[in-house]
């Protein structure tokens, strides 16, 4: 059965809401913290609305806004999403208020908005859809579980459409706090190095990524869905490749068959390291190119990485700020994106031009 | 796409219970496990009942073979999880493709809130091994690690119906022959966090929760995990023991109302008890028993009873509320609910709705006040619904 992605909507750290010209004007961003670019929401959000939303959740309600419009579609037939940490700042401001207040006259209103389905659950209730919600909550594999439930429910014929999204914030705390985790670059850095040099830690990113998927072609969709998978803590970089062999062989293809492989390489010598392993063995000969360096590391960028896979098969171009090296162009007709978070959570996602 | 998916195992751990057998016995001799805050500290702990699990995280950790404490949601979901496992009795787990999908809503909350004071003071402090599996799915991991689970792990987190949504996702990765067997229910500690919160909302009763009671007045927050076993047709047909039930049924819909209140005439609880009869092929009178979300709170209980009389008017099943026994276990309920729905079956017996008293003047049904035995119970409803509008009912048949 075929799927089709006939929308996107995206809030990134780059210049991406709206649908501007692909990646033209690159954002180039200093220091190891990468935020969204964000619209004025209020040709999208109720004034009222905006003032109490959280940057998450106006993130993510605007995006799967902007995806809607495009495929002009009103009311989804489901709508999943996938966010690790959920909504941080109202969990932040919720928790302060409890040590600072001694949990003595607190209001309820960052609670209630702290709940990981707060962004799914907006969504529905300003669209007045009363279909399948669901939101998955699990680190690196949050979008990817979000894509399985949604490609399940149009393969069960429960719909024709969904709207699937993967969304993260950095807030100040949880910048601080990973940071005391090691996991960014403490030395000065733009995005655009990222990959110069060699060091340790990566830069934090955040956004929200919603798409439309179908079941019936719109004969204007992005492009078609041909599989996903994803596998949890391989013993060893051979088991990594056997999965990524079977997977590919599940969709009937062979690895010289791929025009491109979009990689989750973070800038992070240690991370980089399965990824430079593999492209000596199965990703050998096979063009690639990274995409952390526009939007930063965080646990549902891969909904970054479809998006950008999505709009180099409609528009046919690989936006120059890639450093594309490979001579196909608009002949790119396949990519592979594969991405793993600190060699737990490993991921693929195939997609093709319509 | 049809195909049945049969529930091989049950484990839970509540305030009645740190087994299913325990909490079982509790249920059928009324006893609840609501009372005084002995192992959360809060200021709240002479004011508000809570449903504590009775044993501290040290022994929860020694029970574990765990050599430090780790988050009590954890723990709770571990030992919940585990019992499942052996209930289950699969012969040889490595065999098939096993997933464990899990659900809880606010993760390692408990230790959060220990790293939490100390970083407000200055943000080098705080232990950073406190907020380490702060994340939902860390807790999921944590258990599927020491269960040797790796084929598909995943966490869902819908408000009060998330563990109904991880038993719905695991029987449908069955049903299109993704997984052989799924562990899934879910899981929630007591915090600080989600007290202060729902008290925010004036939504927790002072004395032990009266579920649909005319004078109900909230509900009583509780704790603990709950976890059913999945298995395909031919992973049933390798087991010693045959299944008691099969999950028949399930239905996820929003009321798309209001982000924590229930629409008056139960529109998204309305849509997912009727989606889950229409999917298990089932007449609404076929339906023996519902097991209520029943929280105790005004809105809830007009909002859920509603729905029930719009949908199984004017004929109804019995029904009870087991938040009378183990308070609202939030991304616990529905794998806790979903066991005690299974072990009816099982134990051909209906659980009793606690404390009540005086019935809703608006509805023209009362839940059962005592227990019954014998009850030929076939087909139980089990209800979850939550904040942000998302129901979810799943319904348990007997074999």
């Amino acid at each position: 059965m075929k799927l089709y992605i006939r929308a996107t909507g995206n809030i990134s750290p780059q210049k991406t809401f709206g649908h501007p010209a692909f990646l033209t004007q690159p954002v180039e961003h200093f220091g190891n913290r990468l935020n969204a670019v964000e619209p004025d929401y209020k040709s999208f959000i109720d004034v009222k609305q905006i003032r109490r939303m959280s940057r998450i959740i106006k993130m993510g309600v605007a995006a799967a806004m902007e995806c809607l419009q495009e495929a002009g579609v009103e009311i989804p037939g489901a709508i999943v999403t996938g966010t690790a940490y959920g909504c941080l700042e109202d969990t932040g401001i919720f928790l302060t208020k409890i040590v600072e207040q001694h949990e003595e006259l607190l209001a309820p209103t960052a609670f209630i908005q702290s709940t990981h389905n707060t962004v799914g659950a907006q969504i529905a209730l300003l669209l007045h859809c009363n279909g399948y919600n669901n939101v998955f909550v699990h680190r690196g594999f949050s979008f990817e579980s979000a894509m399985l439930d949604a490609m399940l429910l149009l393969k069960e014929g429960e719909t024709d459409n969904v709207l699937v999204g993967g969304l993260d914030e950095i807030t100040g705390i949880s910048h601080a706090i990973l940071t005391r985790f090691g996991l960014y670059k403490r030395e000065p850095v733009a995005n655009f190095d990222l990959f110069t040099r060699s060091s340790k830690g990566t830069i934090a990113g955040e956004g929200a990524a919603f798409f439309l998927l179908a079941s019936q072609s719109s004969l204007n969709d992005y492009a078609q869905l041909d599989g996903l998978t994803s596998f949890y803590k391989p013993a060893d970089i051979k088991e990594t490749e056997n999965h990524i062999l079977s997977f590919l062989s599940i969709q009937s293809i062979l690895p010289a068959e791929i025009d491109l492989v979009i990689t989750g390489r973070n800038g992070n010598v240690k991370d980089d390291r399965v990824y430079d392993s593999l492209e000596q063995s199965v990703f050998k000969h096979i063009d690639s190119v990274n995409y952390k360096q526009l939007c930063g590391e965080y646990p549902t960028s891969v909904s970054f990485a479809l998006w950008l896979a999505a709009n180099i098969l409609k528009s046919g171009t690989v936006p120059a700020i890639l450093g594309y090296s490979g001579n196909k162009g608009n002949e790119i007709k396949k990519i592979l994106i594969y991405h793993q978070a600190q060699n737990i959570h490993h991921s693929l996602l195939l997609i093709s031009a319509c | 796409m049809n195909a049945p998916v049969f529930i091989a195992g049950v484990g839970a751990i509540s305030a009645i219970g740190n087994n299913s057998a325990e909490c079982l016995v509790a249920l059928e001799n009324e006893q609840p496990g609501m009372g005084e805050m002995v192992y959360l500290e809060s200021l709240h702990s002479k004011t508000l009942p809570v449903a504590e699990v009775k044993l501290d995280n040290e022994t929860l950790a020694q029970r574990l073979g765990l050599s430090a404490v780790i988050s009590r949601t954890a723990m709770l979901s571990m030992m919940a999880a585990k019992e499942a496992l052996e209930n289950a009795g699969i012969p040889d787990l490595t065999a098939f493709r096993t997933g464990f999908i899990s659900a809880n809503t606010v993760g390692g909350m408990d230790r959060t809130e220990q790293f939490f004071a100390g970083f407000l003071a200055d943000n080098k402090n705080g232990r950073l091994r406190d907020i380490v599996h702060h994340e939902c799915g860390y807790i999921t991991e944590l258990v599927a690690d020491s269960l040797g689970i790796r084929n598909y792990v995943s966490t869902i987190s819908t408000a009060c119906s998330s563990s109904a949504n991880s038993i719905f996702y695991a029987a449908r990765l069955i049903r299109n022959n993704i997984l052989d067997v799924v562990i899934a229910g879910g899981t929630d500690a007591l915090t600080k966090f989600t007290l202060n919160g729902f008290n925010t909302l004036m939504i927790l009763d002072q004395e032990f929760c009266r579920p649909f009671d005319e004078n109900r007045k909230g509900l009583n927050l509780g704790e603990g995990a709950g976890y059913v076993v999945l298995v395909s047709e031919s992973v049933a047909a390798m087991l010693k023991s045959a299944p008691a039930c099969k999950l028949s049924g399930y239905c996820n819909a929003n009321d798309a109302y209001h982000q924590t209140a229930s629409s008056p005439d139960g529109t998204g609880s309305f849509l997912a008890m009727k989606g889950a009869l229409e999917r298990s092929r089932l007449a609404a009178d076929d339906i023996d028993y519902i097991n209520l979300h029943g929280t105790g709170t005004q809105n809830n209980d007009i909002a859920e009873g509603t729905a029930i009389r719009r949908l199984f008017g004017p004929q109804y099943p019995k029904m009870s509320s087991t938040k009378s026994f183990t308070g609202h276990t939030l991304g616990a309920s529905g794998g806790l609910e979903a066991v005690f729905s299974a072990l009816a079956i099982r134990e051909q017996i209906i659980y009793p709705n606690l404390r009540l008293q005086t019935p809703m003047k608006e509805l023209p049904f009362i839940p059962e006040k005592g227990l019954i035995k014998n009850s030929g119970v076939k087909h139980v409803l089990s209800n979850s619904f939550g904040f942000g509008g998302n129901c979810s009912s799943l319904i348990f048949s007997k074999i």
